[in-house]
């Protein structure tokens, strides 16, 4: 054991270096500085309230089942949506860790299968709309994700949303200045009409940091990136983003807790109330500003095209 | 030593003793990206590794946003 690897809480043995934090922990003291970031987070933005009846959006992969684990090691009630997405042996996979964490803890997991009960799933649907399939995938998740919310009474949809995920996010549409997509980009987004109150507690850890909470808890997790996501713009800020890191401990969090800090209260009035121009969405009644909400018209297209497998939209993407 | 790397998923052999931040620059893979586990536990970046030691280095950045 090298002898300078120590904790900076406790001395011991250390398991994992910060940069960031300039200091090493075991693995007791890395555990309880992730608690307390998270913890820090659900105070300082008011995430959650203890009564909050909570639905986790979950893939199988690190951040969900972490931000699940943390949330119940915390004393929260909060139950699990797994979305189906149909993409091939990956889907099939990342659904298995999901029951596998759930039954373990014997926690609650909501499971949507888009083939199932749309009739589509995402490379399908990619095929169908001639778009990156990351646009069809996000699409699909929010709606499901707001309507399971919605539907089954709960009072806040956490994601597993980390400092790397949301440093990517605003580095993207900063640099197209995407000013009301800016002003929205917050740890906490208010419940509103036909909208559950969405929350992302883990934005101060970043996706190394809950990636070793889970091996460090013994989460089995879907280590896999999806097979059809290589090579997207969002890997790509990451990347960036972890170049500068490397050369600057600190860059990111800088980047993003300053930007919701100093930047978002100065943005808060240039966010577009579109309360007024929303309607019911004339097929599932969810909130749109035309007559068919953008779900229904994907569900339209893709439902009604014939089923590409997922190795066509890989081949595609490489 | 053994260092199972996956995106591709490879098996390398590698000669001799490394700390693990050594490791990582030599592969050429950023720390800010990677886990490096022995035996199921962490290894810090100053962590030494053995000649004989079985590694996986895990990366941990997710595409979906």
């Amino acid at each position: 054991m090298n002898p300078g690897s120590k904790c900076r809480t406790c001395r011991q043995p250390a398991i994992i270096d910060l940069p960031r934090h300039n200091a090493n922990f075991c693995a007791e003291h890395f555990l309880e500085l992730c608690r307390r970031q998270v913890i820090k987070a659900i105070e300082h933005w008011k995430l959650l309230e203890r009564d909050d009846k909570i639905l986790v959006a979950v893939s199988g992969g690190k951040d969900s089942l972490a931000v699940w684990d943390l949330l119940i090691e915390l004393g929260y009630q909060a139950d699990g949506l797994y979305v189906g997405l149909g993409i091939g042996d990956y889907s099939d996979v990342s659904g298995d860790y999901a029951r596998r964490f759930a039954a373990d803890r014997g926690l609650k997991l909501i499971e949507i299968s888009l083939r199932g009960e749309y009739g589509y799933d995402i490379p399908t649907a990619a095929k169908a709309t001639r778009r990156v399939p990351c646009s069809a995938c996000g699409l699909s998740k929010r709606h499901l994700f707001d309507k399971a919310a919605l539907d089954g009474g709960y009072t806040a949809l956490v994601t597993g949303h980390n400092l790397d995920d949301e440093a990517a996010v605003l580095l993207g549409n900063t640099m197209r200045w995407e000013i009301d997509y800016l002003a929205r980009q917050l740890p906490k987004l208010e419940a509103r009409d036909g909208f559950p109150k969405k929350v992302k507690p883990l934005v101060r850890l970043t996706e190394r940091e809950t990636a070793a909470w889970c091996v460090v808890r013994g989460i089995d997790y879907l280590v896999d990136e999806c097979p059809i996501a290589a090579g997207n713009k969002h890997l790509g800020y990451k990347a960036t983003l972890n170049a500068m890191e490397a050369e600057s401990s600190g860059s990111k969090a800088a980047f993003y807790l300053n930007f919701v800090e100093r930047m978002a209260p100065l943005l808060a009035g240039h966010l577009k109330d579109d309360r007024e121009a929303l309607r019911e969405c004339e097929q599932c009644g969810s909130p749109t500003s035309g007559d068919v909400c953008a779900f229904c018209r994907l569900v339209a297209t893709a439902s009604a095209h014939e089923r590409v497998p997922v190795e066509l939209i890989m081949r595609g993407r490489r | 030593m053994q260092v199972h790397l996956r995106n591709p998923t490879r098996v390398l052999e590698i000669e001799g003793r490394r700390k693990v931040h050594a490791l990582l620059t030599e592969l050429g893979l950023n720390r800010e990206s990677h886990l490096v586990i022995r035996n199921g536990t962490l290894v810090p970046g100053d962590g030494e590794l053995d000649a004989t030691d079985v590694i996986e280095i895990r990366p941990v950045i997710s595409g979906g946003a």
